[in-house]
C-alpha cells in the first residue's frame, strides 16, 4: 500500500519530468540534420557499451560552441538577466509601499485588500499582458491622455520597446512581490515601532531600522519569485517587446519553431537552466531559513 | 491513611495468585541513539487506576503509545491478558486511548464522534444507538449530542473524548494527560468524575501525567518514572510517606533533605549531620552501616514550630525565620539554622483571625518525632 | 483602532489603480461599437455576438475546458498522493530525487518544460493532441497541488489519524473518513489552482498541442500577435468576469465559515465561564 502510494506519483514524474529533461540534454549534444526529427543522435543506446563509448569519443559540445560563437545568444542571456534584474527592482519599489499600506491598514480592511491582490493572480496571465497592448500603442489611451494633458506634443513609441516589457513584467508579477512582503509585515507587532520611537528613533528611522529588516525575508522571497520566472519569460517580450528585445525564452521558441534547430534550442535550454540554478538554490536557502526561524 | 480493613481493600498487586492484565517484560525502546524505555518490567492488574508519573521525557508517553500500538518495543514483550500484543496493529487491539489533544474529529458531531468506533465494529443500528445514548448519559453530554467539537467548551470536549474511547468497552483505557488542557478548578472536579466513571464501568485505566497531585488523587497505584526506568511503584500514600529514593521524595510534594552519616543505635539510627549539633534520631527498616552516607527526608507538615524548646521532643533544632509563605490554609516558614541549612515547617491556619505568632527574624525551635522522617540512601 | 495614514492611502490607491485600470479599460472597450479599439464610438455588444458565432473560438474553448477538467482532476489525485508521501512517508530510497522533482517544475521556465515534453512525445511517437496537453498539464500542475496540500498536511494533527486507528479503522479508512474530509479545503484549492493553471497556459500547450487540438490561449495568442482586437476584449471580459465571481464567492463563503466558527467558539467559551 505504502509502496504503491510512493510509486505512482514517482513513476509519473520520472517518465514525464526527468526523462524528458534527459532527452533535452541528449539532443543538445546531437548534430543537426535536415530531416524529421531534425537531429542525428550521437548517443545510440541500442549499440550498448560501444554506443556509449562512441558517444564520448564524439562528444564535442558543438552546439554549445555554436552558442558562444554567435553574438545573438550571449547577448540574449545578458539582456534577459538585465531585464529580469531591473524589473525585479522596479517591482520591489512599486510593491513594497502597497504591501506596507496593506499591512498597516485597519483590520477590517485587510481581508478585502488581500482579495484585491489575489484576484489578478487568478486572472489569465495572457489577458493581463494583452491589456497593455491597447494602452501602450501609439494611438493608445496612455498617449491620448498624455497628449490631452499636454505633457507631450507627439505620441511616444511605447509598444514594442523594452520599456513596455518592463511595464509588462512589473504588472503581471506584482502580486508575487506584494504577497510575501505583506505576509512578513503583517506578522510584525505594532508595539515594536512604538518601542523604537520610545527609544528615540524618528518615524523614518524606525522604518529603516525595524520594519525593513523584519520584512527582509519577504523582500528576498518576493524578489526571487519575480526574478526567476522573468528570466525565462516568453509571452511578455513577444507581445509587448519589439524585434530588438532579446530575451532567451523568445530566442529558444524561435530557434525551435522557426529555425527548427532542435539541438541548438536544447543547448539554449540547458544553459538557461544552469543560469537559473544559482538563484533557485539561494531562494531555497532563504525559504528554509525562514521555516527554521518560524520553527 | 493505612486502611485497617485489609480483606475489603482493592490490592491485587499484593495477591500472589492474581494474574496481571498487562505485563511488561524487560521492555526496551530506542529511538536511534536515544533510549526512551530501558529494560522495564511492570505488572498492571484488571480494574486498576494506574498512573505513570514523571517529568517530560521520562518515557511515560512511550509506554502508553506502546500499549496503544503506535510504537513497538525494540526488545522485550508486552502481554495483554497473557497475549503478546506486539504483532497486533492498533486498530485490532482491545485498548482505547484518550488523546492529550482529545483528537476529536472536527467534521463530526459529538454523537458521531462517540459512534465512530462502534461503526467500525459493524454494530447493528439499535445496539449502536443504545450504546451512544448510554455514553452520553454517563458523561452528561446528552444536550450537546448534535454539536460539533468547536461548539462546546474544553471541559465538554474532554468528556466527549472520554465517552468516545469508552464506547467500545475496551479492556484497557489509556489516558494521555487527560486534564492537561483544563484550568485548575475544572481539573479538580473532573478528577473525581474520572474516578467515578472508572468505578462505574470497571475498566482498567492507565493514566499518564506529569502532575503529581493528579496522580495521587486518582490512582490506585502510581509508578514514578525517570529516564526510561521505574523508580518506585506503590500506592499514593506509600509513595508519599515511604519514598524509596531522594528523587521520589523530592518529586512528590515538598520535603526537607538533610545529608549526614549513619550511626545505628539499637532499633534506631542516628544521623550525624552537623558538628556540635545533636544527631537526628530516626527509625528505619533498612540497615545502615556506621559511617554510611545517608539522606534524612522530612515533610514540612511534620515539623512543629515553637518559641521554646518542647520538653519531650526527640529532635529539636533552633533557627531564625527567614521567610514566611502564607498560602491561606497553610503557612510555610523557612527557618535558617546556624549551620546554614534551611528547614521548611508548615502549620495549618485553623483560626480565621489569629495573631501571627511568629514573624521575620524571630528565633524559633523546630521539633519532630522519631518516626516523622525517613532515611534514604540516595 | 488603526486608520489609513495619508501615505498608505495614497500608495494603496495608486497601487490598485495600476493593478486594475488595464483590466477595466479592457472591459470598457469590449463594449465599444468601433472596430478601432482606441476610439470610443458608443456602446455595443456586437463583439460578444461575433465571438459566439466564431466556431474556432468555441472549439478552442471546448478543448481548453476538457483539458483543464481532466488534467486538474488527475493532478489533484497525484499531487495529493505526492503530498502524503512528502509529509508522511519518512525516509525511502530516492526521496531527495522525489522532492526535487516535485519542486523543480515550480521554478522551471515554461519554455523548457514545454520543449522537453515535446521531445519526449516525439521520441515515443505519441501523436500530439488533447492527450499530450493533458499529460503535460497534469505533470506541472500536480506539483502545485502537492505544495498546497502538503502545507495543509504539515499542520494536520496526526493524533486525529491515530485516534481513528485506535477506534478500529484500517489505515485506508482512517485516511478516507478522517484525514480527507479535514484536508478537503486544501485539496479543493489545489484542484482550482491546477484548473486555472491549465486554462491559462500558453507556452506548454503551444509545444505539446498538435494541429488537431488548439486551446483558447493558443488561439488568443495567435490573434493578438497581429494587434488588439475587440473580439478578444469581449472574450477577456467574460474570462475576467468568471474569475472575479468565482474568487469573490469563494472568499465570501470562507469568510462566513470562519466567522461562524469564531462565534461558535465564543459561545462555547461563554457557556462554561
Amino acid at each position: 500500500m505504502r509502496r504503491l502510494l510512493i510509486a505512482i506519483p514517482y513513476l509519473w514524474l520520472l517518465a514525464l519530468f526527468l526523462v524528458p529533461f534527459l532527452i533535452v540534454l541528449k539532443i543538445s549534444l546531437s548534430d543537426v540534420v535536415l530531416a524529421i526529427p531534425p537531429y542525428a543522435p550521437t548517443l545510440d543506446l541500442s549499440e550498448g557499451w560501444a554506443g556509449i563509448k562512441a558517444f564520448f569519443a564524439a562528444l564535442d559540445f558543438e552546439n554549445y560552441w555554436f552558442l558562444t560563437s554567435d553574438d545573438l545568444y550571449w547577448k540574449a542571456y545578458l539582456s534577459s538577466l538585465q531585464i529580469a534584474l531591473i524589473s525585479t527592482a522596479i517591482t520591489l519599489l512599486v510593491g513594497y509601499p502597497i504591501a506596507y499600506g496593506m499591512a498597516r491598514a485597519p483590520q477590517e480592511w485587510q481581508a478585502t485588500l488581500l482579495l484585491l491582490v489575489i484576484l489578478p493572480f487568478w486572472t489569465s496571465f495572457l489577458i493581463r499582458v494583452y491589456s497593455w497592448m491597447g494602452i501602450l500603442s501609439t494611438e493608445g489611451i496612455l498617449n491620448q491622455v498624455l497628449l490631452f494633458i499636454g505633457i507631450i506634443d507627439e505620441p511616444l513609441t511605447l509598444l514594442n520597446t523594452n520599456t513596455a516589457v518592463y511595464i509588462g513584467i512589473v504588472y503581471t508579477y506584482l502580486p508575487f512581490m506584494i504577497l510575501p512582503i505583506y505576509a512578513a509585515l503583517e506578522k510584525m507587532d505594532d508595539s515594536l515601532l512604538e518601542a523604537a520611537e520610545d527609544l528615540g528613533c524618528s518615524r523614518i528611522g524606525a522604518f529603516w531600522l525595524v520594519t525593513v529588516p523584519l520584512s527582509r525575508s519577504g523582500i528576498v522571497a518576493g524578489c526571487f519569485l519575480v526574478f526567476i520566472p522573468a528570466i525565462g519569460e516568453f509571452v511578455i517580450p513577444s507581445l509587448l517587446g519589439g524585434s530588438r528585445t532579446l530575451m532567451i525564452g523568445k530566442v529558444l521558441w524561435e530557434e525551435f519553431f522557426n529555425n527548427r534547430d532542435w539541438p541548438v534550442a536544447s543547448a539554449v535550454a540547458i544553459i538557461l537552466l544552469l543560469i537559473l540554478i544559482i538563484p533557485i538554490i539561494l531562494f531555497q536557502r532563504n525559504q528554509q531559513k525562514q521555516r527554521e526561524v518560524e520553527g | 491513611m493505612a486502611q485497617p480493613m485489609a480483606q475489603t481493600v482493592f490490592a491485587p498487586w499484593d495477591d500472589p495468585d492474581e494474574t496481571p492484565l498487562i505485563r511488561f517484560e524487560n521492555v526496551t525502546k530506542r529511538f536511534g541513539d536515544f533510549t526512551a524505555i530501558d529494560d522495564l518490567s511492570l505488572d498492571i492488574y484488571a480494574r486498576e487506576f494506574f498512573a505513570l508519573l514523571g517529568p517530560s521525557g521520562c518515557g511515560k508517553t512511550t509506554m502508553m503509545r506502546m500499549l496503544a500500538g503506535f510504537e513497538t518495543p525494540t526488545s522485550g514483550t508486552i502481554r495483554l491478558a497473557g497475549q503478546d500484543i506486539a504483532p497486533v496493529p492498533p486498530n485490532k487491539r482491545a485498548v482505547n486511548m484518550m488523546f492529550q489533544s482529545y483528537a476529536l474529529f472536527p467534521h463530526l458531531s459529538v454523537w458521531d464522534n462517540i459512534a465512530f468506533g462502534l461503526r467500525r465494529e459493524g454494530m447493528d443500528k439499535d445496539a449502536l444507538n443504545d450504546r451512544v445514548e448510554e455514553m452520553l448519559r454517563l458523561t452528561r453530554l446528552g444536550k450537546f449530542a448534535k454539536r460539533k467539537p468547536h461548539q462546546i467548551s474544553g471541559g465538554q470536549r474532554q468528556r466527549v473524548a472520554l465517552a468516545r474511547s469508552l464506547a467500545k468497552a475496551p479492556k484497557l483505557l489509556l489516558l494521555d494527560e487527560p486534564l492537561g488542557a483544563l484550568d485548575a478548578k475544572l481539573r479538580e472536579d473532573t478528577q473525581f468524575e474520572l474516578m467515578d466513571i472508572q468505578e462505574k464501568t470497571g475498566t482498567t485505566f492507565v493514566i499518564v501525567t506529569h502532575d503529581q497531585e493528579e496522580a495521587m488523587t486518582v490512582a490506585s497505584r502510581v509508578a514514578v518514572m525517570d529516564e526510561g526506568r521505574l523508580v518506585q511503584v506503590a500506592t499514593p500514600d506509600r509513595i508519599y510517606e515511604t519514598p524509596e529514593t531522594v528523587y521520589v521524595a523530592d518529586f512528590i510534594g515538598d520535603v526537607n533533605i538533610i545529608e549526614g552519616t549513619a550511626a545505628p543505635d539499637g532499633d534506631q539510627t542516628h544521623v550525624i549531620w552537623a558538628e556540635g549539633h545533636d544527631p537526628i534520631i530516626g527509625s528505619t527498616d533498612r540497615a545502615f552501616e556506621r559511617g554510611q552516607q545517608v539522606f534524612y527526608a522530612i515533610r514540612p507538615e511534620k515539623v512543629a514550630i515553637s518559641a521554646n524548646r518542647p520538653e519531650d521532643a526527640v529532635n529539636a533544632v533552633k533557627g531564625k525565620i527567614l521567610d514566611i509563605a502564607y498560602l491561606g490554609n497553610l503557612s510555610t516558614y523557612h527557618v535558617e539554622l546556624p549551620t546554614g541549612h534551611i528547614i521548611k515547617a508548615q502549620t495549618a491556619n485553623t483560626r480565621r483571625i489569629a495573631r501571627r505568632a511568629y514573624t521575620w527574624e524571630d528565633e524559633v525551635w523546630l521539633s519532630w518525632t522519631g518516626t516523622a522522617g525517613i532515611l534514604l540512601e540516595s | 483602532m488603526r486608520r489609513f495614514s495619508w501615505f498608505n492611502a495614497t500608495s494603496l490607491t495608486l497601487g490598485f489603480a495600476f493593478l486594475y485600470l488595464p483590466m477595466i479599460l479592457l472591459i470598457v472597450y469590449s463594449f465599444n461599437a468601433s472596430k478601432l479599439v482606441t476610439v470610443w464610438a458608443g456602446f455595443s455588444t456586437q463583439w460578444y455576438g461575433e465571438l459566439f458565432r466564431d466556431e474556432a473560438f468555441l472549439d478552442a474553448a471546448w478543448v481548453t475546458l476538457q483539458v483543464a477538467v481532466i488534467s486538474s482532476t488527475i493532478a489533484t489525485v497525484l499531487g495529493t498522493m505526492a503530498a502524503i508521501v512528502l509529509v508522511r512517508s519518512g525516509r525511502f530510497v530516492g526521496r531527495t530525487l522525489f522532492s526535487g522533482m516535485i519542486y523543480a517544475p515550480l521554478v522551471m521556465p515554461e519554455v523548457i518544460t514545454g520543449l522537453s515534453l515535446l521531445l519526449l512525445f516525439i521520441g515515443i511517437g505519441l501523436d500530439r493532441g488533447v492527450l499530450t496537453i493533458v499529460l503535460a498539464h497534469t505533470t506541472f500542475s500536480m506539483c502545485y497541488v502537492s505544495v498546497v496540500v502538503s502545507s495543509r498536511l504539515v499542520s494536520f494533527d496526526q493524533s486525529l489519524e491515530e485516534a481513528a486507528l485506535d477506534l478500529g479503522c484500517s489505515p485506508f479508512d482512517a485516511f478516507r473518513l478522517v484525514t480527507l474530509p479535514i484536508i478537503a479545503p486544501a485539496v479543493i484549492s489545489g484542484w482550482l489552482l491546477a484548473f486555472t493553471l491549465s486554462l491559462d497556459d500558453l507556452v506548454i500547450a503551444s509545444f505539446t498541442a498538435g494541429p488537431s487540438a488548439t486551446t483558447l490561449p493558443i488561439k488568443i495568442f495567435s490573434s493578438v500577435r497581429l494587434g488588439v482586437s475587440p473580439e478578444i476584449n469581449a472574450l477577456s471580459t467574460i474570462m475576467i468576469g468568471i474569475v472575479a465571481v468565482g474568487v469573490i464567492t469563494a472568499s465570501l463563503i470562507s469568510k462566513r465559515a470562519s466567522l461562524r466558527q469564531q462565534q461558535d467558539e465564543q459561545a462555547a467559551a461563554r457557556a462554561t465561564g
